[in-house]
This record gives structure tokens, C-alpha cells and sequence, in this order.
């Protein structure tokens, strides 16, 4: 097996990861602070997914330009979801919190179905069977671009939470759920602006994921399930651990494709999980 | 033969009796259970099959003056719902089943039929094992993983002696479900003994039928350093490759599926545009030349007057056919009775047929033996068949345009 | 004879002289709804007693399904024997995973997370397993329709019925049992607060190994049920992480750690999703995946209106 061959395999993969990664941000920033598992997570990659995919047919615009006002429509949704629904589920049991989240998950994905069928989608830019050649490495020009597109959010966010007035109340809100209260902060408004906030990751994932992938209502459940496993593996409720296990699932699937047998890449990835959960449940960058 | 003349015997000398439900019979509709995944996962290829269903009544009117009414079930891609769907359709009064295009629906719908006693007419499922069970109300007039193989590796040796070619080497890629596994042991099991076929397969890689992104696979394939691609493919997964092939810069000296579904599909065309030109897909197709085909592309035009019929050939063909059979056994056997139905199913001889290959003849398994191949490759944005000569409406090209010999 | 026992007996004898009267969609349609009951009946002494969430129970369902169907296709031997085999097998599965999960302390949601893990993982496994039929799935011999061959479990409808029915009782009583015992009170004690209850000397890991355990056992025999019904068995379908969401939704519907919580919610769903089916048939809206919207709005409103599940608000209004 060539050198090159696996250099060509190894940055695909951490590209997608990088992709990956962002999408499973979202699910990430939303446990860290509201404690709920948004099983719904990757139907709503989808939707946005679709989103994107309906602006290109209408308008002619670039997933990347129509990124921003479909994470802006993103935030909406996700403020309201988190007050009308999901706030009233804070105290209520998981398996409860689960039900919703699957019910609403199977509402987004039939109604997909229901208006879109079917038939896969995408959008078609003139870049995107591109590549970049640097020695013997090609480089996929849209798989770059999205691998950026999701670097800049992460960024973004994190200098948000880090240094923002806003993000400082919300990560309180998270450590101490009673001591937010008690200093006065209004809990469940930022939880709902924390949904929000994964819901943006999530809108800028999708968009940058249907010039890689072609999009289908199932795929919704699969996203679900591969963002779980990239935010266990790298630590629910860590930022820097949803990049860095995207990035890893990313990179391993992308090897045991290579090395073992292609269809049996993601057995590789929910062992990782595995493994991680009992050696380290609170994942590689999680804290206790 | 017997036995269709005893029953022939049987329902005249009823009818003389009078017997009122026979006479009735022939001015009576045959009710026809169209069972199909419209949603789900197949939900693409399903909706492509029932548009074969949806122009049967009317042509078969046209042809044989005989009524039918369809009943629509969709089974969501959901082999359970597939068997809850199948009774429900007899219990509402279906005389004869038609679907599902699925391998694994087909057995839990086959199960049911034989419970019930209630013909079922397969129209696309390929894994050998349904008519293998013993079945006396199964029956398909679809070729099995094994016939495909046979025949879409003979059409390659074609392929190569039309166009002088004479590629050393076969990178093998296939999808890994049902239906891609029976089709690879067929090709591993045929291979060996067509002696004729000038290449060998120097890497065989299996990849996940839900697979939403190839590059390792492709690049591996690549790696391979292959003089074409064999390659067994669904929908999704053919565009996904050719997408990816595209990006890695890889040109090899065309694509060859030895029987798969995936390139000749509307959709491969809608999504890639001039990237599906000159895929090469060997399958069970219909004749563009048989007199039938006029009938039913002119049908299918009325019903879908922005569609063609070429892109649903395979699906919509099939379908379309599983009907006539049903309809054909229906006026022969002069009675909606299942039992009757069936036997007279079992005597089928259709000569005048759509799709190519022999006539419709059921063995003593229930499956029609003889359907032939075609070459269709993907010619101006078109399906096309290439070969055989008799049926082809264009010639091969091989190497495709684009071969670079590195 | 208190109302809730009259009422049993009248649901009892209702169901043993239903096929008399039903036909066989109907019946097809009880066989479904029974199975539902029974294998949420099944999950729901892990989750409803003891409170541990498994969002894997296919996992159960398949090995069960597979190992009996396996040993019978390869070696003709039925399932009465075979059954032993795939429960033992599901038993030490679950007891492994316990066992990783509660010694490294895992609960809640990562435990949920670690039992989705295991049925993915064995799900694209079973793909790769030739001899099991891999992806291509794996075919019994099908039965003759008219003979009842109950040493092989091959049979008519009927039969598939009343053995569905007479496990689904078997679990109810069985639970009726476990949860007046003294595992039935520890579990309780376990699920409202584990720490309160390690606290009192319960020795939590045990107990929660032995739900864990039971309900594997229990699982296994729908598959086993399940294998010999269908007769066909694919990986990708009966390890599918929707498969074990379905075994989950008439328990939490229901109400989860009830005793007819589990049979309650399985009658709803499989009814509202037929009559949907039909009603929509009706009304011309054959629209794929309408039905599945409309399914899962009520989801959505049991769950937000009715957080304990239906049967306690029914069994309230019922006075039982």
C-alpha cells in the first residue's frame, strides 16, 4: 500500500471529520448546558441540509452564502423549540426527554419525506469536482472549503462563550443551574439561546455537508447516530472534544476502510465508542 | 397440458351447469394487489415501479379485453409492514399479489401468499432462494442473481469482441446487502468458468449500501490500477462513485455493472447530467423494438407526459409484465378462485412480451427461465441499449472518452 | 373477585376465543400486537423496575432470533432446544455489558448510549457473518399452513398466536410476581435514588445485574418468537436501532414500570398506526410519510400531556 494512497485517504478524512465535528458541536454545546440529549440532532442537519439544497434550486446561491440566513432561521427555530417544548421537559425524567426528542425527530423526517419524497438531493457548484494536486496528495476543493467553513464556526463559538457577556452567563448556567438562579439570571431564556447557538452549528454543518454528500430524509437517523458517537469519544459537553472526535472518527473510519473492510468501517467507529465509554465514559476531553 | 385441459373442461361443463359465479366471472374485475416500497429507502425505485402498474389496466384492457383493478399498498421499505401489508391486501379481496422489488419483502410477502393460497407475482428480486422454498403460489418472471451474473458477464465478453478491446484487468467493487452479496457469489462462482473473458479481477472492495461518502473506497480502487471498473451498485452509491472518480482524477476504460441497478435510473441521470454519459449496465431490459413496447411507452407517456419510459425500463417493464400475467391467467382461467388462478399461472405462455428474453414459461419452481440481457449504456443522456445487435438501437462505445492509458 | 381481576378475566377469555371470530388480518394484527406487548414487557423490567434505559434491545432480539434460527436451519434442530442456547447467549451479552457499564459506573444517558454502541456494533458484525447469511439475511424453511408441527414451531397462524399470547401472560404474570418481591422493591428503591438506596446497604450492582439479566432472557425469546414468525431474518433489519425504539414506544406510551403499561401501549400504537393507514386510504391522502408525521404528533402529545404514559390516567379513571 503507497504512501500517497494513505495521505490521500488520511486528509479526507480529517476534512470530513472537521464536518463531522461541527455538526456534533451542536449536540455537544446543547448537553454541556441544557442536559438534554437532542436526539433529534441529525434530522435537523438534514432539514438544513434541504434547506440549502432549495435555496441553490430557487436562487442560484452558493451553500456557503446561504449558510448564514439558514443559521440565522436556525437560531429561530431552536429558541422556540427549547421555550414552547423542551423547557417544560428540564425536570422530567430522561427516557422522558428521549420520547420527545424521538417524536419530533420523527415528525422532521417524514415531513422531509413528505414534501421532498424520496429522491436524493444536491446542489451542483461549478467547484465541486475540483481538487487541489500538491505532490501526489488531491486535495477535494468543496471537502476544504466545508472543513473550513466548520473550523471558523468552532471558533467563532468558542471565542463566544469564552469572552462574550452572553456566553460567560450561559457556561454559569451550565456549572450551577441553582447558583444562575440565585445570582438572578433568567435559566431557561439561556437555554434557549444555548439551542439556538446548536441549532447554528448545525444549519453550517448541513450547508456544508450537501456539497459533499447527497441528501435523503433517512439520512437524518444516521447523522443522529454519528453525532452521538463523535461527541462520546470526544467528551459531551466539550467543544474542543466534538472537533477532536470528528476529526478521529473522521481519520479511523477512513483507515479501517483502507486496511479492513470498507463496509465494515463504522463497526470500527462504535467500537472506538466503546472503548471510550468504559475507559473513559467522560470521553477524551470531557471533564468528570 | 393436462391439467389445463381438465380445468378448461372443468369450467365448461360448470358453466353449462350454470353454475352462476363462473359466468359471472369473465365480466367480473381481477383485483390485483400492487404491494411496493414507495417510501422509505426504495421509495424512489418503488414509485418507478408503480407507474408500470399504474398504465396496466388500461393497456391490458386493450390487449386482452380483461378488467383489472389495482390495489395500491406501499410498504415503506419495512420488510414487517410488507407481510401486515400482503394480508391486508387479501383480506380486502385481492385475487392476485404483484411487488415488491425487494428481496427480503418478497419472502415475508411469499410466506404469506403460500399461507393464504393467493398467487403472488414477483416482479424484481433477484436472491435465488424465494423459488427455491417449495412455493406453490410464488412465481417470477425476474431473473435470479445467478441468471444476471451469467448473462452480464457473457454481454461483457460481447462488449469487448464489438469494440476490438481487450482490457487485462477488473477492480471489482460491490455494494454489501442482500442483494449484492448473492450477486458477488455469483460472480465469484462464474468467473472461473467463463474461460473466454480476457480480464482478471485484481481487487474485489465490499462498501456499505449505506454509504454516504467513498472516498477510501474509490481511492483504494484506484490504487487497484485497474483497466475498468466492475461494479454492483444500488442509486445512491452509483452517483456518490462516479461523483468521487470524477474528484480522484480517475479514468479507467469505462464502468461495467455485470447487473445492478444505479445507472440507468432517472435519477443517476438528473444528479450527474454529463457525468452518467457512457456508464455501461448489463440487465434485464426491455426490447425498444418489440411491438408491446410501443403499446406500453405510449401508455406510459399519457400517464407521465414529462417523463420517459426509458428511465423506469427495467422497474416500471417488470411491473408492468407481473400485471399481464396475472390478467393473462385471469381470462384463461375464466374465475377469480386463487387456487384456479394459480394453476393457470403455472400454465403461462406468453409470446408477445415486452422485455427481452424467451417466452413467459413458468417451471415447475415458478420462475420463468430465459430472460434475456441487455447492454444499456448511457448514451446522450439516455439509456441506450447496445447489445445484443437485435435489440440495439446505437453501438457500444469502449474505451469511454476520457481513457487516459497511464 | 376484586374489578381489575374480573376485568382480566373477561380481557383473557376475549383473547382466547378471538380467533374464532377474527380473521386473519386481524389476527396478524393481534400476533403483532402481542409481540409488541411482550417484548416491551421484557425491556420494561430493565427500564420501568430497575430503572436502567436500554436503547438497544434489538440487540436481544436479533441474537435471540439468529442463534435459534441459525441452529435450526444448519442443523434442522427446533427451537424448543435452541431457545436455551440464545437465551444463555443474550444473558451473558447482557450481563457483560452490565457488568462493564456498572462496575465503570456508567448510568443514565451514557448507559442508553453504550447499549445503542453494542447494537450497532453487532448489527454491521452480523453483516459480516457468512455463515448466518451476512446482509443476504437468513431464510427458514417455510412452513406447511394446515399442520401443526410444534416440536419444529412450524405451524398456521393460530399457533403463532396463542404461543404469542400465552408468553405475553406468562410476562405479565411473571412480573406481577417480580414486582412484590423483594427484587421488586430493591429495584424500585434503585431507580427513585440510587445512592439513598446503597446507602441502606442494597447492593445496587447485583440488583441491577439481575434485571439486566432477566430482561435479556426475556428479550430472547421474542427473537426466538420472532425468527420462527417471520421465518426471514436481516441484519440490517432486526438490529436496527428503529427496531429498538419500537420496542421501547408501547412501554413509554403505556407507562413505563407498569404491569399493563407495556400491553396498553402496544394495543395503541399498533391500532392507531393501522387505522391511520386506513383512514388515509379512505380519504385518498396516500402522501408517503404522512402517516408517519401524524404518528409521531401523538407521540409527541402522549409524551408532553401524558408524562406518566396512558394506563395510570386510564387505570385512575377505571377506579382499578
Amino acid at each position: 500500500m503507497g504512501f500517497d494512497l494513505v495521505a490521500n485517504v488520511v486528509v479526507a478524512g480529517v476534512l470530513t471529520g472537521l464536518v463531522y465535528g461541527l455538526m456534533a458541536l451542536g449536540l455537544s454545546v446543547i448537553f454541556g448546558v441544557v442536559r438534554v440529549v437532542n436526539f433529534a440532532h441529525g434530522e435537523m442537519m438534514t432539514v438544513a441540509m434541504y434547506a440549502a439544497t432549495v435555496l441553490f434550486a430557487m436562487l442560484g446561491l452558493d451553500p456557503f452564502v446561504v449558510a448564514l440566513p439558514v443559521a440565522a432561521a436556525f437560531f429561530v427555530f431552536g429558541y422556540l423549540l427549547q421555550t414552547a417544548l423542551i423547557n417544560p421537559f428540564i425536570t422530567r425524567p430522561e427516557h422522558s426527554q428521549f420520547m420527545l426528542l424521538v417524536a419530533v425527530a420523527i415528525v422532521m423526517v417524514n415531513a422531509l419525506l413528505m414534501v421532498f419524497g424520496p429522491d436524493a438531493r444536491n446542489v451542483q457548484v461549478d467547484y465541486q469536482l475540483d481538487s487541489f494536486e500538491i505532490g501526489k496528495i488531491l486535495i477535494d476543493k468543496a471537502r476544504l472549503f466545508a472543513a473550513g467553513a466548520a473550523v471558523l464556526t468552532a471558533t467563532g463559538l468558542f471565542l463566544f462563550f469564552r469572552y462574550s457577556l452572553t456566553g460567560k452567563a450561559i457556561r454559569a448556567c451550565a456549572d450551577n443551574y441553582l447558583g444562575a438562579k440565585v445570582v438572578g439570571l433568567n435559566v431557561k431564556k439561556y437555554y434557549a439561546l444555548t439551542f439556538g447557538l446548536g441549532c447554528v452549528c448545525v444549519a453550517i454543518a448541513g450547508c456544508a455537508q450537501v456539497l459533499l454528500v447527497d441528501v435523503t430524509p433517512p439520512l437524518g437517523p444516521y447523522y443522529t447516530l454519528l453525532a452521538f458517537v463523535i461527541v462520546i469519544v470526544g467528551g459531551l459537553g466539550s467543544m474542543g472534544g466534538a472537533l477532536l472526535g470528528g476529526v478521529l472518527i473522521g481519520v479511523s473510519e477512513a483507515l479501517a476502510g483502507l486496511f479492513i473492510a470498507p463496509s465494515a468501517k463504522s463497526m470500527f467507529s462504535f467500537g472506538l465508542l466503546i472503548v471510550v465509554l468504559l475507559f473513559r465514559p467522560q470521553g477524551l476531553l470531557g471533564k468528570r | 397440458m393436462k391439467r389445463r385441459q381438465f380445468n378448461q373442461a372443468l369450467a365448461a361443463s360448470v358453466a353449462s351447469l350454470g353454475f352462476p359465479s363462473v359466468v359471472k366471472a369473465q365480466s367480473q374485475k381481477l383485483k390485483v394487489g400492487i404491494i411496493l416500497p414507495r417510501s422509505g429507502y426504495l421509495g424512489f425505485i418503488g414509485q418507478s415501479c408503480q407507474k408500470g402498474a399504474d398504465l396496466a389496466p388500461g393497456v391490458i384492457k386493450q390487449m386482452l379485453g380483461v378488467d383489472l383493478e389495482l390495489m395500491n399498498a406501499d410498504f415503506e421499505s419495512n420488510v414487517d409492514t410488507a407481510r401486515t401489508r400482503a394480508e391486508r391486501l387479501i383480506q380486502e379481496g385481492a385475487n392476485v399479489l404483484v411487488g415488491p422489488f425487494d428481496s427480503g419483502a418478497a419472502s415475508a410477502i411469499a410466506q404469506v401468499a403460500e399461507q393464504r393460497g393467493v398467487p403472488f407475482v414477483i416482479n424484481i428480486a433477484a436472491a435465488p432462494l424465494i423459488t427455491e422454498q417449495g412455493y406453490k403460489f410464488v412465481f417470477r418472471n425476474f431473473q435470479t442473481a445467478g441468471d444476471i451474473v451469467r448473462n452480464g458477464l457473457a454481454l461483457i465478453g460481447d462488449l469487448f469482441q464489438a469494440t476490438n478491446t481487450v482490457p487485462r484487468t477488473a477492480v471489482f467493487m460491490h455494494v454489501n446487502d442482500t442483494f449484492g452479496q448473492a450477486m458477488a457469489k455469483g460472480i465469484g462462482a462464474f468467473m472461473p468458468r467463463l474461460t473466454q473473458l480476457p480480464f482478471k479481477i485484481v481487487d474485489t472492495i465490499s462498501y456499505d449500501p449505506a454509504a454516504k461518502d467513498l472516498t477510501v473506497e474509490v481511492s483504494k480502487a484506484k490504487a487497484a490500477n485497474a483497466d475498468f471498473l466492475l461494479l454492483v451498485c444500488r442509486l445512491n452509491d452509483a452517483i456518490i462513485l462516479r461523483r468521487e472518480m470524477v474528484k480522484q482524477r480517475w479514468n479507467p476504460m469505462g464502468i461495467v455493472s455485470p447487473g445492478s441497478p444505479g445507472m440507468y435510473e432517472e435519477q443517476y441521470f438528473k444528479t450527474l447530467g454529463k457525468l452518467s454519459e457512457h456508464s455501461i449496465s448489463n440487465v434485464p431490459w426491455y426490447n425498444p423494438k418489440a411491438k408491446l413496447t410501443g403499446v406500453v411507452e405510449k401508455a406510459f407517456l399519457k400517464q407521465n407526459p414529462k417523463d420517459k419510459l426509458v428511465f423506469h425500463g427495467l422497474n416500471a417493464g417488470f411491473t408492468f409484465e407481473a400485471c399481464l400475467i396475472a390478467a393473462d391467467a385471469f381470462k384463461r382461467a375464466r374465475t377469480t378462485d386463487p387456487k384456479t388462478l394459480a394453476d393457470a399461472i403455472r400454465q403461462t405462455n406468453i409470446t408477445e412480451k415486452m422485455m427481452l428474453g424467451g417466452p413467459i414459461k413458468f417451471n415447475e419452481k415458478g420462475q420463468v427461465e430465459g430472460i434475456g440481457s441487455a447492454c444499456v449504456q448511457n448514451l446522450n443522456l439516455l439509456p441506450t441499449v447496445v447489445l445484443p445487435t437485435s435489440a440495439a438501437t446505437a453501438k457500444p462505445v469502449f474505451p469511454v472518452p476520457g481513457y487516459k492509458k497511464t | 373477585m376484586t374489578k381489575a381481576s374480573a376485568a382480566l378475566a373477561v380481557l383473557a377469555a376475549f383473547l382466547i376465543a378471538l380467533p374464532a371470530f377474527a380473521d386473519n388480518y386481524l389476527l396478524s394484527v393481534a400476533t403483532l400486537i402481542l409481540y409488541f406487548a411482550y417484548t416491551g414487557q421484557a425491556w420494561n423490567v430493565m427500564m420501568g423496575f430497575a430503572g436502567q434505559l436500554s436503547l438497544g434491545h434489538a440487540l436481544y432480539v436479533g441474537i435471540g432470533g439468529y442463534v435459534a434460527g441459525g441452529i435450526f436451519y444448519h442443523w434442522g434442530i427446533g427451537p424448543w432446544a435452541g431457545l436455551w442456547v440464545a437465551m444463555a447467549l443474550c444473558v451473558a451479552l447482557g450481563v457483560t455489558i452490565g457488568f462493564l457499564a456498572f462496575r465503570f459506573g456508567i448510568s443514565g444517558v451514557y448507559f442508553a448510549l453504550l447499549t445503542i454502541a453494542f447494537a450497532e456494533f453487532t448489527r454491521i458484525g452480523f453483516d459480516h457473518l457468512d455463515w448466518l447469511g451476512g446482509p443476504g439475511g437468513l431464510f427458514l424453511k417455510v412452513a406447511q399452513r394446515d399442520t401443526w408441527d410444534v416440536a419444529n414451531f412450524r405451524g398456521p397462524p393460530l399457533m403463532y398466536y396463542y404461543t404469542i399470547l400465552f408468553l405475553t401472560a406468562a410476562a405479565l404474570a411473571f412480573c406481577a410476581v417480580l414486582l412484590r418481591s423483594k427484587a421488586g422493591y430493591y429495584w424500585q428503591a434503585i431507580r427513585e435514588n440510587e445512592e439513598a438506596a446503597q446507602a441502606l446497604g442494597i447492593n445496587t450492582f447485583r440488583w441491577k445485574m439481575l434485571a439486566v439479566a432477566l430482561s435479556a432472557a426475556m428479550t430472547s425469546v421474542s427473537g426466538v418468537f420472532y425468527a420462527f414468525y417471520y421465518n426471514n431474518l436481516f441484519p440490517e433489519q432486526v438490529f436496527n436501532i428503529g427496531r429498538s425504539i419500537e420496542i421501547i414506544l408501547g412501554p413509554v406510551i403505556g407507562g413505563v414500570g407498569t404491569l399493563f403499561g407495556p400491553i396498553l401501549g402496544a394495543v395503541v400504537l399498533t391500532v392507531l398506526s393501522d387505522s391511520l393507514t386506513e383512514l388515509l386510504a379512505a380519504i385518498g391522502w396516500e402522501i408517503p410519510g404522512i402517516k408517519q408525521v401524524f404518528y409521531g404528533v401523538v407521540l409527541l402529545a402522549v409524551v408532553a400531556f401524558l408524562p406518566n404514559g396512558i394506563w395510570p390516567a386510564v387505570a385512575k379513571r377505571l377506579r382499578l
